[in-house]
């Protein structure tokens, strides 16, 4: 390229001073962008080829590099920010879509971060954790009505399946494909020993995983790859894909380059052809149709598991978890606009879909309203980062957490947001194999462990605060919830008061 | 994975610095852990420890010695005659930058306790455990 009119982003920073050029960050940087120059015994490196993803810096043993934002600066303009500059220089060179990975990162606001959280003083006790029982204990599903009783006037168990975890998070879908061998199964171990739920992706199961089937939800979307009838029973529940945060209204595409030996034989596919998932699932085209898809899946499975609808949170999201709550599904899985992915567009990424904490409430909301609440549990999605976060969404309505993008960080993934090059540097999201045996599914799982064990504390800690013993009291209970810096509107929604009222 | 870390730390380990910048930097290391690669397989080769070593039958002088399992060397015994070099069937031993040879002593004389390479291994790729042999 005679003329390029873009500066790299980033910098590798090295201190010379500390570098002992033992070459780790060269091995170990899968786009090349350091290099060892043999005549000036001196490590140098291409700065365009950095995608920012921290391997090097982590390995480096004597701490010589870091990475730095590079100076280089358009002459400033808020309008054309350097960002919007730089995407169109790359557009005009490719003449392709832009495409990124993992969630939005734009400057919406975080709804979250202007909820504030109560605790008891006085007139209310706190509670212990430690000295007293807690309960974090949830369980997802139908829950009956009515009691009925049979002609000797004894309880008939008429209790749906039910989905048991003990605390509200389970591990949200990411198809073995778009992450890696080493990363399912480390999800997989980590959900066994927490004893929650993790989620298959669309990508299907692969056979050694069958298993954690005692904690596994196997999903079924668009694409239908890797479904058949032992995959459907070897989970706890089946999840139909209908939406994803990070991409509403549009399906998935798997380059054939990814779809080799495992990954072709779990999906399904040819090895070689690429996988595409239509954007919409061709037999639903309304409730009716999806009600069929429900009982279809039911039907496979003897009514022994709950049916998880997952849908991406857009402008009416409340009527439609409206529908799905009559459709026969046991539980919504609803996705904000910051989930994360493999692949999007980026300006469907950057620019579709609403914060989930505004979608839960308002679909929560709806529900109670019309009285249909009990007839689902909702899972919200789409950039859960802490125990707080947790706490938030319970007591906004959430029965259940999903988290996905926090659970790779446990793993290594510094979100570089290069998961669509396939060349994750930390093993994750990639299926080169000298790439995926960077991550020890040994330390893998143990790191997530850590992270849930970690925030049940913390979960139990706030609850106790509040002086709530079991998150079942706590869940809806918007009492405990006060907003910061919120307008009128956006309180209404929430359904809760501003800071002071 | 390949990253030769354990290299340079097996490096470190033989210098008395605190830091490894200043200890490492300008010198072409000779480490006692060697990583070799093939078709995307990396395998870290060190002494293994051998229970009936041929190292120490090999030895004219005496130099090498089993203490607690753990195969030693006395660098002032050594007269550099390779013997061990050429008897290791894993080509554990190596001549060292100054006089005598050099192996894996499982950093009994240097870190503390577990092995250098052990602890700064990435990936937990090397893990020091007592087996017992099938011979
Ligand atoms: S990893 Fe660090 S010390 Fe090693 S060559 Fe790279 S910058 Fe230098
Ligand atoms: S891409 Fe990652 S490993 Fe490569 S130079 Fe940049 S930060 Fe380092
Ligand atoms: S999964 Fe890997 S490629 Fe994707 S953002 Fe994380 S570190 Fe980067
Ligand atoms: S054994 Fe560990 S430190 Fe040595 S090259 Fe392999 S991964 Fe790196
Ligand atoms: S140096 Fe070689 S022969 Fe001697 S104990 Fe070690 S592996 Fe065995």
């Amino acid at each position: 390229m005679a003329m390029n009119y873009l500066y790299p982003e980033y910098e590798a920073a090295r201190n010379y001073d500390r570098c002992i050029t033992c070459r780790a960050c060269e091995r170990q940087c899968a786009n090349g962008a350091h290099e060892y120059v043999e005549e000036a015994d001196k490590m140098v490196c291409d700065d365009s080829k950095c995608v920012n993803c921290h391997r090097c810096v982590a390995l480096c043993p004597t701490r010589a590099l870091k990475i730095v934002k590079s100076g280089n600066t358009y002459k400033e303009n808020t309008n054309w920010s350097g960002k919007i500059i730089n995407e169109l220089y790359r557009q005009a060179e490719s003449g392709g879509v832009l495409l990124s990975g993992m969630g939005n990162p734009e400057n919406f606001p975080v709804y979250f971060d202007k909820i504030l959280i109560n605790a008891s003083q006085v007139t209310n006790p706190s509670i212990d954790p430690l000295r007293e029982p807690m309960e974090t204990k949830v369980s997802l599903g139908a829950k009956p009505r009515d009691i009925e009783r049979d002609e000797n006037g004894r309880i008939i168990n008429n209790l749906p399946p039910q989905l048991s975890l003990s605390m509200p998070v389970m591990f949200s879908a990411m198809s073995y494909g778009s992450i890696s061998y080493n990363a399912h199964e480390s999800l997989a171990r980590a959900a066994e020993s927490l004893g929650i739920l993790y989620n298959t992706g669309e990508g299907g199961l692969h056979e050694d995983f069958y298993k954690y089937g005692k904690n596994t939800v196997v999903q079924v979307a668009s694409g239908r790859f890797g479904v058949h009838p032992e995959y459907l029973n070897s989970g706890m529940a089946i999840e139909i894909k209908i939406g994803q945060g990070a991409k509403p209204g549009i399906g998935g595409h798997l380059p054939g380059a990814k779809i080799v030996g495992d990954i072709s034989r779990t999906r399904m596919i040819p090895e070689g052809s690429d996988a595409i998932s239509p954007a919409p699932h061709h037999d639903i085209y309304s409730i009716e149709d999806l009600r069929q898809l429900v009982f279809s899946l039911k039907e496979a499975t003897n009514y022994e598991k709950p049916v998880i609808v997952k849908i991406a949170a857009v402008h009416n999201v409340a009527v439609i978890a409206s529908g799905i709550a009559r459709s026969g599904a046991d539980i919504i899985a609803i996705d904000g606009f910051r989930g994360g992915t493999g692949a999007a567009p980026t300006r469907i990424r950057d620019n579709v879909g609403i914060p989930i904490e505004l979608a839960l409430a308002s679909t929560d909301k709806r529900l109670r309203d019309e009285g249909i609440r009990d007839n689902v549990s909702i899972v919200v999605g789409g950039s859960i980062r802490s125990s707080a976060d947790i706490v938030k969404a319970v007591a906004l309505g959430a029965d259940c957490v999903y988290i996905a993008t926090g659970a790779l960080l446990a793993l290594g993934c510094h979100l570089c947001r290069s998961c669509h090059s396939g060349l994750c540097n930390w093993g994750i999201a990639t299926q080169v194999p000298e790439l995926v045996k960077r991550l020890n599914p040994d330390m893998g799982y143990k790191r997530l462990v850590n992270l849930m064990t970690a925030w049940r504390h913390e979960i139990k800690e706030m609850m106790g605060g509040m002086g709530i013993n079991s998150i079942e009291s706590l869940k809806g209970n918007r009492l405990m919830l006060r907003g910061v810096g919120l307008n009128e509107k956006e309180l209404a929604i929430l359904g809760i008061r501003h800071a002071g009222e | 994975m390949g990253c030769h870390l354990c290299e340079y730390y097996c490096a470190f380990a033989g210098t008395d610095g605190s830091d490894m910048a200043r200890a490492l930097k300008g010198i072409k290391i000779n480490p006692r852990i060697k990583i070799e690669e093939k078709d995307g397989i990396s395998f870290a080769v060190s002494c293994r420890h051998c229970r009936e070593p041929l190292c120490v039958k090999g030895c004219i002088t005496g130099a090498l010695t089993v203490a607690d399992g753990v195969i030693t060397i006395d660098r002032d015994r050594c007269v550099s005659c390779y013997t061990c070099v050429l008897s290791c069937p894993y080509g554990a031993v190596s001549p060292s930058d100054d006089g005598a040879v050099q192996k894996c002593e499982l950093c009994v004389k240097t870190a503390e306790g577990t092995p250098a390479c052990v602890r700064g291994c990435p990936n937990n790729a090397i893990v020091f455990e007592e087996r017992e042999c099938a011979e």
